[in-house]
């Protein structure tokens, strides 16, 4: 198993055609994800041929491609302005996982694709996030394939370099599957999504969890892990010297109840029992500590 | 973005929410001039406005009643060039009195933890409104709104009815919300705030104080926000960045930071301090954030080194780069060749500590080796080159 994303995902792409399209798909395809179809309602009928000689048709809808290919993943890379209504036309398809890879995406724009996709049956990750892997299955999005192997690890973070950074160091155990949800204020699947996800799944022993300063998302997790997750969890926190600012000022104070600099988020995690990491190397070395520990008791 | 209060005051009027006559000036005269006119229509009476984007200005002393144009050029005179909370007033706004019956809070934002909007009232607006919430937070109602659906008449009646407003203000104040809705929704805002939101003697509501932030992702369908943009505070090393497209912030220390995505550079931010606090005494601290992004190839790479060396403070530079898409072959290429710009320039090179990560990070290691740069060390862990660098920075300052 894994969590979100198997070896049986069938993922098309909106965007394939455009050059971060081709690039990332010709990556993911290398390391063996079932790409099955792309979307470029120009080029329907059309097929890409990539460098290993696969094959991949180009699809006019989503809906299209679904229909022809069975496809149940859907990778987002067209241009911010016209992200709304890929993800829109996503949503209307019923695509079970749809990730939302462009950066820069106008708040308002997501606020109203993830709040449609309410009650729908498209679950959303990002935007502006690298995706997310499980290392020897399928790699739907930017993470580079080869950081690392499978394990029983899970990951999810809000940055995208820090995802590679940990998943590096901790190579030696290898991940069930590494989410990056991305660090915009609105998106679609939330550490706690990704929580759940990881408890509930057979192939995770334990999960890593990455935050930044801001917002109040790595609280909220604490307070979930706190009630419903009996796995060892270990906790990062950027931007624990940045200094303050770029804040959206006192409204947004209130809402979260939190001042969101990295050592309230830290306290509240700690409060929850997950160990947290001073840095990248200190938190995997934590990990890897509590991969021994359960190994040892077998 | 935020945008000063005339600028609120400007789109909240160019949406049809009643506002007050104000006009802007920057000098004492312009002041006058501006009270002259603007008093006619309040029996001579005028506010005069520091223009800062931070709170606390009643309380600075920059917000003062004048009752003739004389006693506003005198403000005017007085908080021109006050300093606020860091901030210096450059500009004030000559705003139209008013006779205040009532004041009211009303904002919408986004609740980032409900991935919605959210929009918030009170009858007890104009003091602070952090305090209130903690205080008394049954006084401040809470409605979230769907984006897709906005305030519509239904929306605002609920506010209204949790608010807990006088039925006979019912048809004005809902007016106004659905008017500030329109504001946020049609100018890409993330917040709208007023306060206060006020009731005049002769019963007339009127947004007396506006605050709004901009998204800045939604330039593209806004060409006309980059006239909000200030130009005037900004760092100088600040402006070479942005004319360079780098994502730079100017911070305090000595230590110089390269890095490629924005969470691993903050949490080389973090490292490094970490290191300069145990190895050094706290003599070596993070001198700026600088985000190369994903693909640091050459030039970025001699963009950013060129903006680091210009500040005088930097005595080390800390490139932190994890290869992840981008191949550190390709990252240590970008290095040696940012090396031969800045020779162009006639730049001599200050100590830099490089740590290269990741995908190919043997050749990238090797090329660095090879190539025998000048005042470059190589350290292969996040942690040994952060400790490294402090030590170097300490050690030249």
């Amino acid at each position: 198993m894994a969590i979100f994303l198997t070896k049986d995902s069938k993922v098309i792409v909106q965007g394939m055609t455009g050059s971060e399209g081709m690039k990332h798909t010709t990556r993911m395809l290398a390391s063996g994800t079932q790409v099955v179809g792309g979307v470029n309602p120009k080029k329907a009928g059309t097929s890409v041929t990539f460098p290993e000689g696969q094959e991949v048709p180009v699809f006019g809808t989503v809906k299209e491609a679904m229909d022809a290919t069975g496809a149940d993943v859907t990778v987002i890379f067209v241009p911010a302005p016209f992200t709304k209504s890929a993800a829109i036309e996503a949503i209307d398809a019923e695509i079970p996982l749809c990730v939302v890879i462009t950066e820069g995406v106008a708040v308002r724009d997501t606020a109203e694709f993830y709040n449609y996709s309410l009650g729908k049956k498209t679950r959303i990750i990002g935007p502006n996030c690298p995706g997310l892997i499980s290392p020897g299955q399928s790699n739907a999005g930017i993470i580079p394939a080869d950081i690392s192997g499978p394990g029983r690890i899970g990951l999810v973070s809000k940055s995208g370099t820090l995802t590679y950074q940990m998943m590096f160091e901790l190579r030696d155990f290898g991940f069930s599957t590494g989410v990056g949800i991305g660090g915009d204020p609105i998106i679609g699947t939330s550490h706690i999504d990704c929580l759940e996800a990881f408890e509930a799944d057979p192939d995770t022993d334990a999960i890593v969890m990455i935050g930044e300063i801001g917002g109040d998302a790595e609280e909220r997790a604490a307070a979930y892990i706190k009630e419903h997750v009996t796995k060892p969890v270990v906790g990062y926190v950027a931007g624990f010297t940045a200094p303050e600012g770029k804040t959206m000022g006192h409204a947004g104070a209130i809402v979260s109840g939190s001042s969101g600099t990295a050592q309230a988020k830290k306290e509240a995690l700690e409060a929850a029992g997950v160990k947290v990491g001073k840095t990248p190397s200190e938190t995997a070395q934590l990990m890897r500590e509590v991969m021994q520990g359960l190994a040892a008791k077998g | 973005m935020d945008l000063f209060e005339y600028q609120a005051r400007d789109v909240f009027e160019k949406h049809g929410v009643p506002v007050l006559a104000g006009a802007v000036a920057t000098t004492p005269a312009d002041a006058r001039a501006a009270a002259e006119q603007i008093g006619q229509k309040s029996g001579g009476v005028t506010v005069v406005k520091a223009q800062v984007k931070t709170g606390g200005r009643g309380k600075a002393g920059g917000v003062k009643v004048a009752k003739t144009a004389d006693e506003a050029e005198q403000y005017a005179e007085q908080i021109l060039g006050m300093d606020i909370k860091g901030h210096t007033v450059k500009t004030v706004m000559i705003a139209q009195g008013a006779r205040i019956a009532e004041e009211y809070y009303f904002s919408i934002l986004l609740d980032r933890a409900n991935r919605t909007y959210l929009a918030m009232c009170s009858k007890e607006g104009g003091m602070d409104i952090e305090q209130l919430a903690v205080e008394r937070p049954e006084a401040l109602a809470r409605i979230a709104v769907d984006p897709n659906v906005g305030i519509d008449d239904a929306k605002a009646d609920e506010i209204f009815d949790a608010a807990g407003f006088p039925d006979a203000d019912r048809a004005a104040l809902t007016d106004v919300m659905k008017k500030l809705w329109v504001v946020y929704r049609d100018e890409d805002a993330t917040l709208v705030e007023v306060n206060p939101l006020v009731k005049t003697e002769d019963g007339a509501i009127v947004a007396l104080d506006g605050k709004v932030s901009i998204d800045g992702n939604s330039e593209f369908r806004h060409p006309e926000h980059e006239a909000f943009v200030d130009h005037s505070k900004t760092d100088p090393l600040e402006v070479l960045a942005i004319e360079k497209g780098l994502n730079y912030v100017k911070l305090d220390g000595n230590v110089g930071i390269i890095g490629n995505g924005a969470g691993l550079v903050m949490s080389t931010l973090d490292v490094v301090a970490y290191a300069g606090e145990e190895f050094t005494g706290g003599a070596a601290k993070p001198a700026n954030f600088l985000d190369i992004g994903g693909g640091a190839n050459a030039e970025v790479m001699a963009n950013g080194l060129d903006v680091i060396f210009e500040d005088a403070q930097v005595k080390a530079v800390f490139v932190n780069v994890f290869g992840g898409i981008t191949a550190c072959d390709a990252v240590a290429n970008g290095i040696v060749q940012a090396y031969e710009i800045l020779k162009g320039h006639g730049k001599d090179p200050k100590p830099l500590v490089v740590r290269l990560d990741g995908n190919n990070a043997e050749l990238g290691r090797q090329i660095l080796d090879e190539a025998g740069l000048p005042k470059l060390e190589r350290v292969d862990t996040m942690d040994g080159a952060a400790r490294r660098v402090a030590e170097l920075a300490a050690a030249a300052s």
